[in-house]
Formats: C-alpha cells, sequence, structure tokens
C-alpha cells in the first residue's frame, strides 16, 4: 500500500473549482514529482494534503496517509500528523523562519512538542539535524538567528525543522526555485540523501522539468486542476505522449533561432565601455572606535560591448551583477571607475545631464509583478521613457508610439487603457519590453527578465528579445543565474564571481569548457533535462 | 502555443468600494457619518428652533414633544444646538485635517525621497512636535494667541502635521524600492516627479484611512478645547462648548450633558468604524484571495 494515497481529489474555493479530481500516490523512498505551470494546482494539492487550505475552500475525494483519511480526520488528529508524520518544505525560505527564535529554537521546538523531550533532549536532537542538513554546530552555533544565514542556509533549516522528527512523508513545495543554482543542486542533493536514509516519502513540487527529471522516480503532470499524465520519469519524458508534456519538455529545452552574429555587427567603436568599475557597500559600525573596512560588491570590472551585440552576465546570487548593471543604469553611482555608452560619459554626472545617454539604454526587470505601478494605465506605463526626449511628443503622437510599441511585442492597441493587474506574468513582461523599446535605445540591459515566468511563457519571451535584437538591432546584456538562457540567448558570456568578472569569450566555448571554477560550479549545477533523462534511462541514476 | 490565464488579482481601486460595502463595520461607521453630515447641512437652511432666540421662561425643560431633548438655562432647543454644534464640529476638524495633510505629506515625501540628514533631522523635529500631548500644545498656541474656533483648529492642524509625515514617510519608503520606481528613475524622471505620480498614488489609500482617524481625534479635541474654554465663544455653538455649560447643572438637568455626549461618542465612533472599514478593504493583507 502507498503511503500517501489522493483518490479523485475536488476542490473549489468560493465555488470556483481549482482541482478536478487528481489521483497521487507516493510510497516510502519514493520521489514523485508533481509538475505544471502556474495555476495548474500544484500547491493547492500539497495544502490540501497538510490541510492547510485557504478559507471558503471545500475538498472532496480521498486523501489517504498510512490508513488515516486527512479530509476527515480532526483537527487534534491533524496537528499530530503536522511535522511528525509530514514535513513541508516552502518556496521562500527567507519568510518561512521566525527571525526573532534562534534556528535551534525553532528546530527543537517541533520536537519538544511532538515527543514530549525536555529542552536539553530536544536540543541534542536539533544539534544532530542541523548538523545532517549540513549546519553542524562548530561553524553554525543553534543560537544563530536567521538573519544572519543566507537563503541556501535557511533552507537547510527549514528542511530540519521538516525532517526532525524523520517524517515518513516530505512535501516539498518549489524548494529551489528562490535559490541559485549551485545552491539548488546543493539542496536537491540533501533531500535525496534524507530520503535514501529513512526511507522517506518525498512530494516534489516543480515547474522545472530538469530538475524533477533529476530528482523524481515518477512524475506527474498537471494541468488547470487535473492529471494530464502520470508514470515512471523516463518513460514519460522519453516517449512524451501527451502533446502538453511534449510542449513542456520542448519549451524547457527551446533555443531561439537567431542569425549568425557578425552579421548584425557593422559599427566598429563600442557600444558600452566599463573601465576599472567598482562599488563599495558601508558595513554597519560594530566599534565606536573603528569604521570597518566597506563591503566591495563590484571589483574593478571592465569589458566593452559592440553594438547589436547580446551579452549574458552570469554568477551566482550576490555576486555583484545586479550591482554593476545598475551602475551601468546609471541608477547607483560607482565608488570607482567609469563606464561610457555609446561615447558618453554615465559615471559621476548629475541626473539632468544624463538624459541622452538614458535614452540610449532602458531596463526590463525580474519581477512582472512589481516593474509595474498598479495605479496608473498602460499608456501611461509604457510611454514613461518618452519624458527623455528631446522634444516632447504630442498626445496623438504620443498614443500612437505606444500603439507601435505594443505592435513590436505582440501586444494590441486594445491593451493601452487597460491597468497592469489585467494581464498575465507573461503579458506584463511584454510590456515591460515594450516600455524598454519605446525610445529605441541601443542596449537594453535585463536583469533575469524570464526566470519568473513558466517554461512556455519563457520560450515565448525569449524568441521575442531574439526577434528584436535581429529587428531592431538593440543590444542586450542579460543578467542571470540561469545558463539555459544564457545559451539559448547570447552571443558572449562574462562570469561574474565575488565581485570579479572572472571568464569572459563565446558563449557556447564557455559553458562548453568552463575554465574558472566559479563557471565550472555553475555549469555542473545546473539541471539538465537531456541529461537526467539520458542517465535515467541508462541506469546510472540510482 | 498554449495560451497563459492572466491571474485574477483584485483590483485596488475598483474592488475596495465593492469590498468595503460587505463590510458591517464600513457601512455602519458610513451611515453613522452621512446621518451626522445630513444634520449639520439641514442645519443651514432649518431648525427646529431659533437658538438666537431665548426664551427664558422655557428654560431647562425636560424631554417633551415639542423640544425632544428638553432645553438649556436660556430656554433654547438641545436639538437645534446639536445641529448647529455638528457643522461647527466638523469644520473644525475637515480643516485641520487639511492643515494636517497639506502640510505632513509633503514634508514625509520629502523626508522619504532626500533620506540622509534631512530625512534625519525632519523626523526629530516631527518626534519633538510629537511628544507634546495634543491638548497641552492646543492650550498653548490658545493662551498665546487667545481662546476661538480659528486658533483651535490651527492647534488641532499643527498636532496632525507630524502624524501624517510619519504615515507618508513610512509609506513612501516601502514604495521607493520598488521596481516600477527604478524604471521611472531608468526613464530619467526626478524625485519630485516620482513622488507626485507614483509615490502619492499609491499611499493615497494609507491616507485616506489616517485622515478618517484624525478628523475623528478632531472632533475630540474641538470638544475638549471647547469644554476648557478655549474653542469657541459664546454665542458661537459647539458641542464641547455645550458640555462646559451643562456641567454646573449636571445634578438638575443631566439631559444637557447627555445629548452633546453621546452626539460627540456617535461621531467619534462613526468616523472610527469608517477608517477601520477603509482599512480592511484597501489593505490587501487583511483581504482575503480569491
Amino acid at each position: 500500500m502507498s503511503l500517501l494515497d489522493i483518490e479523485g481529489l475536488r476542490l473549489a474555493i468560493d465555488g470556483t473549482p481549482i482541482l478536478n479530481g487528481i489521483d497521487l500516490t507516493v510510497g516510502a523512498g519514493e520521489v514523485v514529482g508533481l509538475v505544471g505551470e502556474s495555476g495548474s494546482g500544484k500547491s493547492m494539492t500539497a495544502l490540501s494534503v497538510m490541510r492547510l487550505l485557504p478559507p471558503g475552500a471545500v475538498a472532496t475525494g480521498r486523501i489517504g496517509f498510512d490508513g488515516v483519511d486527512i479530509l476527515s480526520a480532526p483537527e487534534a488528529a491533524m496537528e499530530r500528523l503536522h511535522g511528525d508524520d509530514i514535513g513541508m518544505v516552502f518556496q521562500e525560505p527567507m519568510t518561512a523562519l521566525n527571525p526573532v527564535k534562534t534556528i535551534g529554537e525553532q528546530v527543537a521546538e517541533g520536537i519538544r512538542r511532538h515527543t514530549g523531550a525536555n529542552r536539553r533532549d530536544a536540543e541534542d536532537r536539533a544539534r544532530r539535524m542541523l548538523a545532517r542538513v549540513g549546519l553542524p554546530e562548530e561553524r553554525f552555533p543553534l543560537t544563530r538567528y536567521p538573519h544572519q544565514l543566507s537563503g541556501g542556509q535557511r533552507q537547510r533549516v527549514v528542511i530540519a525543522i521538516a525532517c526532525a522528527l524523520n517524517p515518513r512523508l516530505l512535501i516539498a513545495d518549489e524548494p529551489t526555485s528562490a535559490l541559485d543554482v549551485v545552491v539548488q543542486a546543493q539542496i536537491l542533493d540533501l533531500l535525496r540523501g534524507l530520503v535514501a536514509e529513512n526511507r522517506m516519502g518525498l512530494l516534489l513540487i516543480s515547474h522545472d522539468l530538469g530538475v524533477v527529471a533529476e530528482m523524481a522516480d515518477r512524475i506527474t503532470v498537471l494541468r488547470q486542476g487535473a492529471v494530464v499524465e502520470t508514470g515512471e520519469t523516463a518513460k514519460i519524458l522519453t516517449e512524451l505522449r501527451q502533446p502538453y508534456t511534449r510542449q513542456l519538455a520542448e519549451a524547457s529545452l527551446h533555443v531561439p533561432a537567431r542569425p549568425p552574429a557578425a552579421a548584425r555587427t557593422e559599427e566598429t567603436a563600442p557600444l558600452l565601455d566599463v573601465e576599472g568599475v567598482s562599488k563599495d557597500y558601508p558595513v554597519r559600525r560594530t566599534s565606536l572606535f573603528s569604521r570597518p573596512a566597506p563591503f566591495r560588491a563590484v571589483d574593478d570590472v571592465s569589458f566593452s560591448m559592440a553594438h547589436g551585440r547580446s551579452v549574458a552576465l552570469v554568477g551566482r546570487s550576490g555576486c555583484g551583477k545586479s550591482t554593476l548593471a545598475r551602475m551601468i543604469l546609471a541608477l547607483e553611482p560607482a565608488t570607482a571607475g567609469r563606464i561610457r555608452l555609446a561615447g558618453q560619459e554615465v559615471t559621476g554626472r548629475p541626473d539632468a545631464e544624463l538624459r541622452a545617454a538614458r535614452r540610449d539604454m532602458q531596463v526590463v526587470f525580474q519581477d512582472p509583478y512589481g516593474s509595474f505601478d498598479p495605479r496608473q494605465t498602460v499608456e501611461r506605463l509604457v510611454a514613461e521613457p518618452l519624458h527623455l526626449l528631446e522634444k516632447q511628443p504630442g498626445k496623438a503622437e504620443r498614443r500612437e508610439m505606444v500603439v507601435q510599441a505594443l505592435a513590436e511585442v505582440g501586444l494590441s492597441a486594445t491593451d493601452m487603457d487597460k491597468y497592469p493587474h489585467e494581464f498575465s506574468g507573461g503579458q506584463r513582461q511584454r510590456l515591460s519590453i515594450a516600455r524598454a523599446l519605446i525610445t529605441r535605445p541601443k542596449l537594453i540591459v535585463a536583469d533575469e527578465p524570464v526566470s519568473a515566468l513558466d517554461v512556455s511563457i519563457r520560450a515565448q519571451i525569449l524568441d521575442l528579445f531574439a526577434d528584436l535584437n535581429a529587428r531592431l538591432g538593440c543590444a542586450y546584456l542579460f543578467i542571470t543565474h540561469d545558463l539555459t538562457v544564457a545559451r539559448a540567448i547570447t552571443d558572449d558570456v562574462m562570469v561574474m564571481d565575488e565581485g570579479k568578472i572572472v571568464e569572459r569569450g563565446a558563449t557556447a566555448k564557455v559553458l562548453a569548457q568552463p575554465a574558472s571554477a566559479a563557471a565550472r560550479a555553475l555549469v555542473a549545477a545546473a539541471p539538465d533535462l537531456k541529461g537526467a533523462i539520458a542517465a535515467r534511462r541508462g541506469g546510472r541514476l540510482p | 502555443m498554449m495560451v497563459e490565464v492572466p491571474v485574477r488579482i483584485a483590483q485596488p481601486q475598483r474592488n475596495a468600494l465593492h469590498l468595503a460595502l460587505r463590510s458591517p463595520s464600513f457601512v455602519a461607521g458610513l451611515v453613522i457619518t452621512l446621518l451626522i453630515a445630513a444634520m449639520a447641512l439641514i442645519s443651514f437652511v432649518w431648525t427646529p428652533y431659533d437658538i438666537t432666540h431665548l426664551v427664558v421662561a422655557n428654560r431647562m425643560q425636560g424631554l417633551s414633544a415639542a423640544h425632544p431633548f428638553g432645553t438649556d438655562h436660556f430656554g433654547r432647543d438641545i436639538l437645534s444646538m446639536i445641529m448647529i454644534g455638528a457643522r461647527n464640529s466638523i469644520a473644525v476638524a475637515i480643516v485641520a485635517v487639511v492643515i494636517g495633510m497639506g502640510v505632513g505629506v509633503p514634508l514625509g515625501c520629502w523626508a522619504a525621497a532626500r533620506g540622509g540628514f534631512i530625512d534625519e533631522a525632519l523626523m526629530r523635529i516631527n518626534d519633538v512636535v510629537f511628544a507634546f500631548p495634543a491638548l497641552l500644545s492646543a492650550l498653548m498656541i490658545t493662551a498665546i494667541f487667545g481662546p476661538g474656533a480659528v486658533n483651535a483648529i490651527i492647534a488641532i492642524g499643527i498636532f496632525n502635521i507630524p502624524v501624517f509625515a510619519r504615515v507618508a514617510r513610512a509609506g513612501a519608503l516601502s514604495i521607493w524600492p520598488r521596481e516600477y520606481i527604478l524604471a521611472a528613475r531608468a526613464a530619467g524622471k526626478g524625485k519630485a516627479r516620482i513622488t507626485a505620480e507614483h509615490i502619492v498614488p499609491n499611499i493615497a489609500s494609507m491616507l485616506l484611512v489616517q485622515g478618517t482617524i484624525q478628523f475623528a481625534l478632531g472632533i475630540l479635541a474641538e470638544a475638549g478645547l471647547s469644554y476648557l474654554g478655549l474653542g469657541a465663544q459664546p454665542p458661537m455653538v459647539s458641542w464641547g462648548r455645550m458640555l462646559f455649560d451643562a456641567q454646573t447643572r449636571m445634578a438638575m438637568a443631566p439631559h444637557l450633558a447627555l445629548f452633546p455626549g453621546l452626539a460627540i461618542v456617535l461621531t467619534v465612533l462613526g468616523l472610527n468604524l469608517l477608517g477601520d472599514g477603509l482599512r480592511d478593504a484597501l489593505d490587501p493583507r487583511l483581504r482575503r484571495r480569491q
């Protein structure tokens, strides 16, 4: 008998159907991947198992956990199950921990409540558990607070809390989506080890087929609250019987068609010239008498970019790549060095003198939800950079330009009077690109432009970037930790580590034969769908 | 190609009123507030009796059909006085809120936009003003400039400034790091322009909620000042003044104090309910996700 057995689970919230008959099983020691795009019902399935549904939700069907029917179990029984037999790991490690309690207290808390252990015994177990997840006491005392840890370390604490009582089932909802690829590989490794040690069942929810292919024995594909198909990972991902699964797999591996780079470069003078740029941030004083050395986020970076090129700046989170991008965009002053864009000085000039430079460079941000003022219409939002033009266009001309920019990114003129919330994530990212394009810039800086999007939408946006590059000839600086994006859409790549550029070269070459340690770590850690499937079929992975 | 379904997220402006109308506290607050406002408006054109007309023969009457709330020591109709008093209370509170918003919001936004020393200095000055109890600073001002409705308004308005400055600054600080502000800066817009176009519209709902609360406090403060004889001066009628006059006759005619007291309590209650309801409707964290 399976450990977790979901049969015909239906869920409606305030009368809107969310899940339409989900069947899913997880056995002891088994890893089951639950795959699907945003809104497919992955998280709601997990929350139904935990019975942590939002108010107004009505669930029917059967969720059996080791013979207990979860949907009809009394509250007290559920409290005993939570943490003891079923553990859960959430996506966002930054908010999953209580900031005012030490990590030792937070791990010990569940142990004490469920086993009635005294403080000392519970602390002992917490210590062992934290050591198991890679936070040994010598380096990470139990008295640390969450804010003293990095994102990956916090996620380890979350896993330690979830696994402290050796649960028989662990539900991990996008456990690595907020982490960079290197940390992601470490966390996945840890989860794999815990499953093997305790014969724990793992329900791994992810939108990333690469991650699931590497981890899961079986996968279940969800779409619009229903199961599309379910079965052995290797079988599902090689046979691709269902069109939807095929679409997902193709979108994951999608590479936009692009003309060769050489054909697109005509001008010889560099577009962007970065010379010895550094950025220091002051560090909080710990003593009244000595000022601590500032933190150097970007350390003596120099590079130049030709017109029309597409360049990736890759690196782990916190390596300084976003800081560098903001300095290029003149949103943050540089501590040292100079930046020139098409011959104009960008560094050390007041805002008023930057208008010409700003016209030539625009920005696309990561979060399609946060990058628009929710209280303005699309027309005003997309037209915002027109403020930079020497001669302000009239109302009709302005509308005409917005229509054209929207058409450029595949949106229609009727979208002009809508508000941002009326668009989906992918459409908002198109709006973001339209806003960046409207002044016909020579350079677009895109900070993780697709990492918040579903795979199929990501493929469409990458296509759009490639198309605009070919048609309008604007250069891109892509900032990303995702090598598949770099591989898909850039000519050159620069690898950044601890504020320095440690490697640069043609994208294909650097990713195939990384020379520096930082680049090797990134390449090795990147989830690889093809490789994982091949390994599964060859039986090389356990 | 796959079709992406837009995620439905409750829209702030359009759904706010709809949501608010489902909240019982908002509806109750709205009804009470509208009633008081209607009473004040009607008093401009009609009151049951002329309150400048003193009929000493009718003094200190109890409740009757002719005088539902009784009469005071000059024989004036209490219901008429309460109606006219409403208009003074509301006027004082509105002007005081406008003074507080008009000075406090720009100050708070300026502090948030500039940061550093200016922010620090403005907020410390704010703290100093804040440190004086409202009534005490009002006492000081009326003691210097003499009692009267205008001075009461100024005193209450000054007390409102740091409140709005703080709310505006806190709200603005939470908006500044958003990506759409970065995008606006990349579009070459200056801080003043960004504040006007992006910051103020996005903190307007917070300011509105604070406005209703300060309005209620303003009515209380006006009543307090008038009660101490520092606000409205006779023959001007105000609820606080009525309480002051009723004080010495409490034992004989408790209704003289009862009705103005009730009017104050009801107005403040109504405005607070209104503010709470608005806050629930406008704050997405308190709103149930669909």
